[in-house]
């Protein structure tokens, strides 16, 4: 019995109930009173970024060939820049915010002292980070339907994909979050993991303009993968290969939540 | 006072009922540094249970203990009849917690706050906004149901910490360091609060630096240093265990001359602190007769206290971390 304790692993498996739930409303409480210009940051710049390459670049490119077919230059742009958006909001909540909750604030201390475990808020704080990018999606694929880009049926299944994409990312921010000291570690996500990534995923051009072996590093990237799944859905056909994608994006997030859940542990349990 | 003393003497003459916490043989370490050290104490249902010791004496890690947050090496936890940590949320839903730095919602106001903290107890909306009003007459709140954490003074937060504390209408309250930092207006509205926690029959596990406040609200007293128990008992019996009934100060030009003096004989111990030395005795009559003779000193004639207690027991020296 009094020797039981000191052999919990941090890397026992995931302890989860329903209480994440009245975390998530709390953090869904604090967002309602500035969701508009927290919306209006959201979708404002991924917009200039579509507005001015899928115009100003597509006029130069024209169409571009994916999977044999063509389609015009704004439409393979959008369908990858909502990933992108997706996986920064995501990212800068289960960062920047998690951790002003979680190490700034105190927030998470004072909820362990009600009968909620760390377990639950770290699922919370993963499904709410996700939370905010279906959201901020949602805003944007809004935006594109009005601006005539897609209008495929299939962005229906696209919408709960890209919700898959923003848990993906969300477990893997949480695990920096876990080890940050600062607010400034996260640069090293951003500018490290996130920005090449952009550029490696098939977003702004295609795969085939990169090298072999970058092609094959980016094979790997969650990134790649999500717009392999989401992309086809935009040009209305159904990915041809979407077992191994979704395979990857799931193990990302899996292991992802596991390892974040881990370090968590490790830094509440000094 | 005389009200307390009296009923922490019944407290220690009648046998203790089925403690509502018991804490047996507690042992933490953080790699070669024993921070908790065969700790043992239990708290009786409408107890308040003081714990005093010096900064990194280990009380934090106790309470955090208590609460399921720090896996202890050895010893055990249980509450309520419930094992720790194996029953730590049906423990916490009975609890109420104030820890020493304020994690209230700054985002949120006063009403929210507490709304917010209800929930994480599974409480339904309807029931905690039942709550509210009374739990914010309470921390004297009442006109700031909507103002944020931000523009409420350093006593209103800690008043709204405990507030939120028994949202949940807890038996048992845990306050580490409840009144660090206030000032004395703010501390003794924060001691009438808790008084009245004790009188509803709430039982109360409370840490503290400040002596008077663990006198006038605790009936059994723990010291702690090093992670030990050095003492424990009512705090009245503590002193007339450790300390002589009686305390001359002596302090100015001259004082420190005193200790190695034939002044010496007329008291049972002498301690010297700073430029001050204390003369411990048993009647200072003879004593302050004979410091008569020494007019350009002045003397401080007083009872022995707590804080006697806690400095003969710690010493005075001035710990590392402090």
């Amino acid at each position: 019995m009094s020797t039981q304790a000191k052999h919990l692993s941090v890397w026992r498996a995931p302890a989860l109930s329903m209480r994440w739930w009245p975390v998530f409303r709390r953090n869904w409480l604090v967002w309602k009173k500035l969701a508009i210009p927290s919306l209006v940051g959201n979708i404002a710049e991924p917009l200039m970024w579509l507005v001015a390459f899928g115009y100003g670049m597509g006029a130069l490119v024209g169409k571009v060939t994916v999977d044999g077919v063509q389609v015009p230059y704004i439409l393979f742009l959008a369908s990858g820049s909502i990933c992108m958006s997706a996986m920064n909001a995501a990212s800068f909540e289960a960062l920047y915010s998690a951790f002003s909750r979680m190490h700034v604030q105190k927030t998470w201390d004072g909820i362990m002292n009600a009968p909620v475990n760390l377990d639950d808020i770290v699922l919370a704080e993963m499904l709410w980070a996700a939370f905010k990018a279906i959201f901020t999606v949602t805003a944007i694929l809004g935006v594109m339907l009005a601006l005539g880009i897609s209008y495929s049926p299939k962005l229906l299944v696209a919408w709960p994909v890209l919700l898959g994409v923003g848990i993906t990312f969300s477990c893997v921010a949480l695990i920096f979050n876990a080890l940050a000291k600062g607010y400034d570690f996260f640069t090293y996500y951003f500018t490290l993991f996130l920005t090449p990534m952009m550029f490696l995923s098939g977003i702004f051009f295609p795969l085939e303009q990169l090298p072999p072996v970058v092609r094959t590093i980016s094979q790997w990237l969650p990134l790649t993968n999500a717009v392999a799944l989401v992309r086809p859905l935009f040009m209305d056909q159904w990915p041809t290969d979407w077992l191994r994608p979704l395979a990857v994006l799931t193990t990302y997030a899996g292991l992802g939540f596991w390892v974040a859940l881990a370090l968590t542990r490790k830094r509440f349990r000094a | 006072m005389i009200m307390q003393s009296g009923f922490s003497h019944s407290a220690t003459m009648t046998p203790m009922p089925e403690p509502i916490l018991s804490v047996q043989n507690l042992v933490k370490r953080y790699g070669d540094a024993t921070v908790v050290s065969e700790l043992s104490f239990a708290i009786a249902p409408g107890e308040c249970l003081g714990v005093i010791g010096p900064n990194g004496a280990g009380k934090t890690t106790t309470i955090r203990m208590c609460l399921g947050l720090t896996v202890p090496d050895e010893g055990t936890v249980t509450a309520f009849g419930l094992h720790m940590p194996r029953d730590a949320l049906a423990i916490k839903a009975q609890l109420g917690v104030v820890s020493q730095l304020d994690t209230l919602d700054p985002d949120f106001d006063c009403a929210e706050n507490l709304l917010v903290y209800g929930r994480y107890f599974g409480m339904q909306d309807a029931q905690i906004r039942e709550r509210i009003p009374a739990l914010l007459a309470f921390a004297s709140l009442t006109g700031k149901a909507h103002a944020k954490p931000g523009e409420l003074s350093g006593g209103m937060k800690r008043r709204l910490s405990l507030a939120r504390a028994l949202v949940n209408n807890p038996g048992l309250l845990l306050l580490d360091e409840p009144t660090t930092g206030l000032d004395p207006q703010a501390r003794h509205l924060m001691w009438e609060r808790l008084q009245l926690l004790l009188q509803e029959g709430k039982s109360i596990l409370l840490t503290t630096h400040f002596m008077d406040e663990a006198e006038r609200l605790c009936h059994r007293l723990l010291v702690v240093d090093h992670g030990k128990k050095i003492a424990e008992g009512a705090p009245r019996d503590l002193i007339r265990q450790y300390l002589e009934p009686e305390v001359v100060e002596v302090f100015g030009n001259g004082a420190l001359a005193l200790a190695d003096s034939p002044l010496k004989t007329m008291a049972a111990r002498v301690e010297v602190s700073g430029e001050t030395v204390f003369f411990y005795t048993i009647d200072a009559n003879p004593l302050l007769k004979a410091l008569a003779a020494h007019p350009q000193l002045r003397t401080l004639h007083r009872p022995a206290n707590l804080e006697d207690l806690f400095l003969k027991l710690t010493g005075r020296q001035i710990r590392e971390d402090a």
